[in-house]
């Protein structure tokens, strides 16, 4: 029996854990001997004051809800892709030999391809350790993380070798050509007198993003497919009594997962550093975790999550740049969200219920 | 042919050792905690808050003992948080890992900054602040013996006094597992944690007594790491080694000696990492550092899906026990 009314679930409890997280964020700034409310002052200014902000904001946001996505498709076949950091990489590896190797006249044509691209490098890297899973049952989360080291090693070794041009010093790829430039929003949203979102790297891809977030919910709750993919998380023993093959389940849904995570590099590896460079992915795939937990792994819950931590990583870097406080903040916070949303779920959980039965109680009485 | 020896020479030998340290380190931590059925990612966090906190205390005491102290006591206290998550609230032990690797990258570059105002980072320990090699007598006369001299005084002797304690803790963990009334239920509730509760056996705290040791052997290989193998804290120091003596877990499948073993191998291949000269040499071509980064990870994804042998975890690993009612 639900203990908790169905909000309660879903907006409380990450509130709660939310909120907890802030606390503690708070009174870590203020034992650091800085004004709390100063800081998130300049937070909010940085990242939501200026359009300038806002397009920070939404091009770490836009990061986020793909890795969010991925990691919340695995969780519905109850499998923890820890792998969306390597699957990322490989992504920016396919988008990099699309936009290198192949004449893509347009930036039309070039997002589709790159979208391939990314999504088929970030498949095939899940699918390593998915068929593993599958075939050989060696632990999903163990190989998952291997594999964000195969490929970091994968990436450097690349980078230093064969896709450095002749002569550059940085481990990187030659710039993409002009004809595959994204939009940004500064191109889209600007006027010759008005200009808007100057020098911000949000991108045409944020659109992208919020597709696959209607994907996934017409995935997950509207198809066969996904029905098969929820029924499999609940319960394996059932989905295999009623027909529905683990392999399957496991194959597609972290296939699934791993394009996702890999068309995070559309965004950044197209959208705005227009080459390949070392360690693009810088955490996000990680944050996807955070994300997903928080959004309780609906598309939804995971747009909100993501602008959130988007809000958190542009403030964060903000306040790098004006205080004293090192953004590795937002690391802080983002572990504290893992860890109440996440694991110390129960922790919330169980007085939430206690007070509720109590309530409902007191309501039979009355 | 003296090329390819130079591969397995004195000095690649020795920093193989001292590499390989904080791997054995945090595998038998690793090894303790899973064998009573709790899954720790959060060996590398565990590493980086001793490493950061050893640094920070024995650069503002002087002692190095003080250093270690308060190594063990952060790592102990991300090990409660852990214990308070995966015992008490059920809640799920990967994901509590993942929370106490950021919480730990962020904390400890946080602290530093405020604290010392150096980037992140502690200021480099003087010499009587660090673990430095340990004296034995008559170490010249041995030295100065034919053959065997050069490797004992070089090899054997003349480590600090971690490094001897991380090999002592491998027959030791043997022990402690295999031959004790303690070991017993130990490695009892990580298989099957309600016969233990059965005998009247309380699951909850040998749960807990697995994951406090874990903290214990976490914090004193992030000591090594911050206050012998380099001296003061650096952001991120840790460099993935909580992983990589996972990975050796895995590698040794779940056993003492063969941890022992996987850590030496996993050392060897960060030592020779460093040397890709004597590689080039050795087989005539460069070698690249980055595939010999990934060895690790490639050899321990071939163990896990069973072509080379199969590893078993314990049964009841990463599941919360649930008392009947």
């Amino acid at each position: 029996m639900d203990v908790l009314p169905r909000w309660a679930d879903i907006v409380l409890i990450p509130l709660i854990g939310l909120i907890l997280a802030a606390v503690l964020s708070a009174l870590m700034i203020i034992a650091s001997g800085q004004d709390a409310g100063e800081a998130i002052k300049l937070m909010v200014q940085g990242a939501l004051g200026s359009t300038n902000g806002w397009g920070y904001t939404l091009y770490y946001a836009t990061n986020f809800m793909f890795t969010g996505l991925a990691v919340a498709v695995a969780f519905h076949a109850r499998m923890f892709n820890i792998g969306g950091e390597g699957q990322a990489m490989l992504g920016g590896l396919g988008v990099a030999l699309c936009c290198l190797y192949l004449p893509l006249p347009h930036w039309t044509i070039a997002l589709v391809v790159a979208i391939i691209g990314a999504g088929l490098f970030g498949a095939i890297w899940a699918a390593i350790p998915a068929y593993l899973q599958a075939k050989r049952g060696s632990h999903i989360v163990i190989t998952t993380i291997m594999f964000n080291f195969i490929a970091a090693a994968l990436l450097n070794y690349l980078l230093v070798g064969a896709l450095k041009p002749a002569g550059a010093m940085d481990p990187a790829t030659a710039r993409f050509p002009e004809a595959v430039h994204l939009p940004t929003f500064q191109d889209m949203f600007s006027t010759a007198d008005n200009p808007l979102f100057r020098g911000a790297p949000a991108n045409v891809t944020f659109f992208v993003a919020v597709a696959a977030c209607f994907a996934v919910w017409f995935l997950i709750w509207r198809t066969r497919l996904g029905y098969e993919i929820r029924a499999y998380g609940e319960s394996e023993s059932a989905a295999k009594y009623a027909g529905i093959s683990p392999t399957k389940i496991i194959m597609i849904a972290m296939i699934i997962s791993g394009a996702l995570a890999g068309c995070m590099a559309i965004n950044n590896v197209m959208g705005e550093a227009e080459r390949l460079v070392l360690n693009s992915v810088e955490g996000a795939g990680f944050i996807g975790i955070a994300v997903a937990l928080m959004g309780r792994n609906h598309p939804f819950g995971i747009f909100v999550a993501a602008l959130l931590f988007g809000f958190l990583y542009q403030g964060g870097a903000e306040l790098g740049l004006w205080t004293s406080i090192p953004r590795e903040l937002v690391t802080v916070i983002q572990a504290l969200v893992i860890l109440f949303t996440g694991a110390l779920d129960n922790m919330i959980r169980m007085p939430l219920e206690k007070l509720f039965l109590a309530l409902r109680k007191k309501g039979a009485t009355a | 042919m003296i090329e390819f020896l130079n591969l397995f020479s004195l000095p690649v030998l020795e920093s193989s050792l001292r590499l390989g340290t904080p791997l054995l380190l945090a595998c038998l931590a690793g090894l303790f905690s899973e064998r009573a059925g709790i899954f720790d990612i959060g060996l590398e966090g565990k590493m980086l808050v001793a490493a950061f906190f050893s640094a920070a205390i024995a650069y503002s005491t002087e002692s190095v003992w003080l250093g270690l102290l308060a190594g063990i006591g952060a790592s102990m206290v991300l090990a409660v948080i852990h214990g308070l998550a995966s015992i008490t609230f059920r809640g799920n032990q990967l994901i509590s890992g993942v929370a106490i690797n950021f919480l730990a990258a962020g904390l400890t570059v946080l602290i530093a900054q405020t604290w010392f105002k150096q980037g992140g980072r502690t200021p480099s320990l003087p010499e009587e602040a660090r673990f430095n090699a340990l004296e034995f007598p008559g170490l010249d006369t041995i030295a100065a013996m034919p053959v065997v001299g050069p490797v004992l005084a070089n090899l054997i002797l003349g480590h600090d006094l971690l490094v001897y304690v991380a090999f002592a803790a491998v027959p030791l963990t043997w022990w402690i597992l295999f031959s004790t009334r303690f070991g017993l239920r130990l490695r009892a509730v990580g298989e099957n944690p309600a016969a233990v509760d059965t005998a009247g056996i309380n699951v909850v705290f040998l749960r807990y007594m697995a994951v406090l040791i874990c903290g214990v052997l976490c914090g004193i290989a992030g000591t090594y790491l911050a206050t012998a193998l380099q001296a003061g804290f650096v952001k991120d120091m840790t460099a993935g080694r909580g992983y990589i003596a996972l990975a050796a877990l895995i590698f040794a499948k779940w056993r003492p000696w063969y941890a022992l073993g996987a850590c030496l191998l996993f050392g060897y291949l960060q030592a020779i990492a460093l040397r890709p000269d004597l590689l080039e040499a050795a087989f005539g071509f460069k070698v690249q550092v980055q595939l010999l980064d990934a060895l690790p990870y490639v050899l321990t994804v071939v163990i896990l899906a069973g072509f080379v042998g199969k590893a078993i975890p314990p049964r009841a690993g990463g599941e919360p026990y649930v008392k009947e009612r």
